[in-house]
């Protein structure tokens, strides 16, 4: 087989708090994407996803365990191979305003990634930008404006296309439709599906919304306080979720179909999800789930593979009976 | 619960025929003062909400959903923006009433919550300083007895330990129990109408699963009216019995939840549905809105929706009314009667 494109070893991102123990946004994750494919990241604030996106682009770099980019340890590169490598790995951000330089315009926005790589002619680089632009379904008139005279999804656009014009293999999609109205929400999905045929884009893609992330992907994970807790097949995870975690979590999905057709019950979660400065011992989520037993509170859980190419990281994997979501 | 009663019965009937309803809002528009002229931000919004009902409004960014939250309460600045048409409580006109009188009714009879709990909280009070505030603004109630209250209603909104809750202050609770505490203080008086603009959308999907049973809990018990404004049909869905679905000002339907989601009127609330990505098969290219939704400053002449309606005829150019579809349906769009349009569940 092939050497996937992306893969993390191990990774351990902690960040220092003082007077206690470091915190641990990332702990512990492996898990390898391929080329073309779209890898969802699913998980509630604080889960750690954003961090560990941020870590797979090297902006963050793990305390432990590794990233390759292509088989290879990009923090290995130094100097100007480094910053040569890091142009195949992009990411986007949630909010397409604080993304943007708002005294720059937007043609310069998008010209500069080429310039700061010192490709080509100033030109050629307008060429360039100006291409990307309207692939996006940005017209040349808005290439003299300033990001506040585009509305969010139009902003966003902005920031897919300077993105895309150093041509990344792999883009990380951080929340990036979650600023936006349902009708916006779906035009920037659709873009994101059509650029990725284009181009052979891979995509890792970050939310907290499950109707999105099981809209794009062809493989979720669900991280819960850093950990992962289930990694598998979009399809598989949504209707047979094997980790109660997965499981509250598609049930609380408000449901907008009609009360006849919202057949499964609700599982409200208890609490709150604890702080990554002082995790539960044991399983993470034993503090909120409805199956706890005395072991968890002992020993973490191993992340293993339950059925073929779909992990779990839970005691009784093998002994619950989990519902799907709630339509 | 009227409403409820009639659900049973499978129809909501006449009843508000005998029964006033609790808040009319009848031709309801708000203008933004601008030096080049008045800036029509809403416009002719009118519908019902009966004693305890729940009724959610829905739309898109800049629809004018929380411009028409505010006006409710009289909470948009006089200086800038005009209210016109009437906003009838228990037949009482709140537009007309004198300030110190529609102070009687905020918090008391009338009140509000909002999407960020930690902007409308005050960070230099305790969480019990500020339900007390609210009660003792409309009770004549002591010190003492104003903390047993508070206490109270913090118990009742599921926050652990109020009594030690009633004296931190907002930056030591998380975002899910501030807004349990937001709710606490809307609660405090008893209103008997809350409105609730966007008070799930900055909280997780576990949490805001929490807030909407709560809301619903403490609606149906204490035969609170529930108005509740948000972007997700979704959480409409599981809130409320009845939905206005706000386009660029107007209200273009007001429908029974069960009903709109099965067999929707309006192509915007339709296509507003079809554009979820949880209904539609996963990968496959979601139907999205062509256009953008109008400037204020140039409204359609005719339905405000046409120019990006894939149903739209040149019948459709002229401005158009709000039309019964049936007793408690109502749709702005001439075609409503010829046309299938497909719900959430389709």
């Amino acid at each position: 087989m092939s050497v996937p494109l992306l893969q993390a070893e191990d990774v351990l991102v902690q960040f220092p708090a003082p007077g206690q123990a470091p915190i641990r946004a990332v702990d512990r994750v492996s898990f390898s994407v391929a080329a073309n494919e779209t890898f969802g990241v699913i998980g509630e604030s604080g889960s750690g996803k954003s961090t560990l996106g941020r870590a797979l682009v090297c902006l963050n770099r793990p305390d432990a365990g590794r990233i390759l980019h292509d088989g290879a340890d990009p923090f290995a590169l130094t100097g100007r191979a480094f910053r040569a490598h890091r142009r195949n790995y992009q990411i986007i951000f949630q909010d397409p305003n604080a993304a943007l330089n708002p005294r720059m315009t937007i043609l310069d926005s998008v010209c500069e990634p080429l310039e700061i790589l010192g490709e080509a002619t100033a030109a050629a680089r307008r060429d360039r930008a100006r291409a990307m632009m309207d692939r996006v379904g940005l017209s040349g008139s808005y290439a003299g404006r300033y990001p506040h005279e585009l509305s969010g999804g139009q902003k966003q656009r902005v920031n897919i296309a300077r993105a895309l014009t150093v041509r990344p293999k792999l883009m990380v999609c951080d929340e990036v439709v979650a600023a936006l109205d349902v009708s916006i929400q779906a035009e920037v999905l659709n873009l994101l599906a059509e650029l990725q045929g284009e181009f052979g884009l891979t995509f890792v893609f970050i939310t907290h919304d499950l109707g999105v992330v099981s809209h794009v992907s062809d493989r979720i994970a669900v991280m819960y306080l850093g950990k992962i807790v289930e990694l598998g097949p979009a399809a598989r995870v949504r209707h047979a979720p094997l980790h109660p975690y997965t499981e509250a979590l598609l049930s609380a999905e408000p449901s907008a179909l009609p009360a006849a057709m919202r057949t499964r019950e609700r599982i409200v979660l208890h609490g709150e999800i604890p702080s990554p400065a002082d995790p539960p011992s044991g399983c993470r989520f034993r503090t909120r789930c409805r199956f706890a037993e005395p072991r968890c509170a002992v020993d973490a859980p191993a992340f293993r593979e339950v059925q073929p190419g779909h992990f779990a990281a839970c005691h009784f994997v093998d002994q619950l009976t989990l519902q799907g979501p709630a339509s | 619960m009227a409403s409820d009663t009639s659900k049973q019965q499978g129809r909501p009937g006449p009843e508000m025929g005998h029964r006033p309803p609790l808040l009319s809002v009848r031709e309801l528009g708000v203008a933004l003062q601008t030096r080049g002229g008045n800036l029509q931000l809403t416009q002719n919004i009118s519908f019902e909400v009966g004693a305890g009902e729940r009724v959610g409004i829905v739309g898109e960014s800049g629809c004018g959903k929380t411009v028409t939250g505010l006006a409710l309460l009289r909470l948009l600045p006089a200086r800038s923006m005009q209210v016109s048409g009437k906003i009838l409580l228990d037949g009482t006109d709140l537009l007309r009433l004198p300030g110190r009188q529609m102070r009687a009714i905020r918090g008391r009879q009338v009140a509000m919550i909002f999407q960020e709990p930690m902007s409308a909280l005050d960070p230099v009070f305790t969480i019990g300083q500020q339900i007390g505030e609210a009660i003792r603004a409309h009770f004549p109630v002591g010190a003492r007895e104003a903390r047993e209250r508070a206490v109270d209603v913090l118990d009742r909104v599921g926050i652990p330990l109020p009594q030690r809750r009633h004296d931190e202050y907002p930056h030591q609770l998380s975002g899910g129990m501030r807004q349990r505490a937001m709710i606490a203080i809307a609660l405090a008086c008893q209103p008997r109408l809350l409105i609730a603009d966007e008070p799930t959308t900055a909280l997780d999907v576990t949490i805001q699963a929490q807030i909407i049973e709560l809301l619903v809990k403490l609606s149906s018990e204490a035969g609170t009216a529930l108005l509740f404004i948000t972007h997700d049909l979704g959480v409409v869905a599981e809130t409320c019995e009845r939905v206005l679905t706000m386009y660029a000002g107007q209200v273009v339907e007001d429908a029974p939840v069960e009903d709109v989601l099965v067999r929707p009127r309006h192509p915007y609330t339709s296509a507003l549905m079809r554009s979820l990505p949880n209904l539609s098969v996963p990968k496959s290219v979601l139907p999205s809105i062509p256009g953008r939704v109008p400037n204020a400053l140039a409204m359609p002449a005719g339905c405000r929706f046409a120019p990006r309606c894939a149903h739209a005829r040149p019948a459709c150019g002229r401005a158009q009314d709000a039309l019964p579809v049936g007793a408690d349906h109502r749709v702005r769009c001439a075609r409503f009667d010829e046309l299938e349009l497909p719900g959430t569940a389709a």
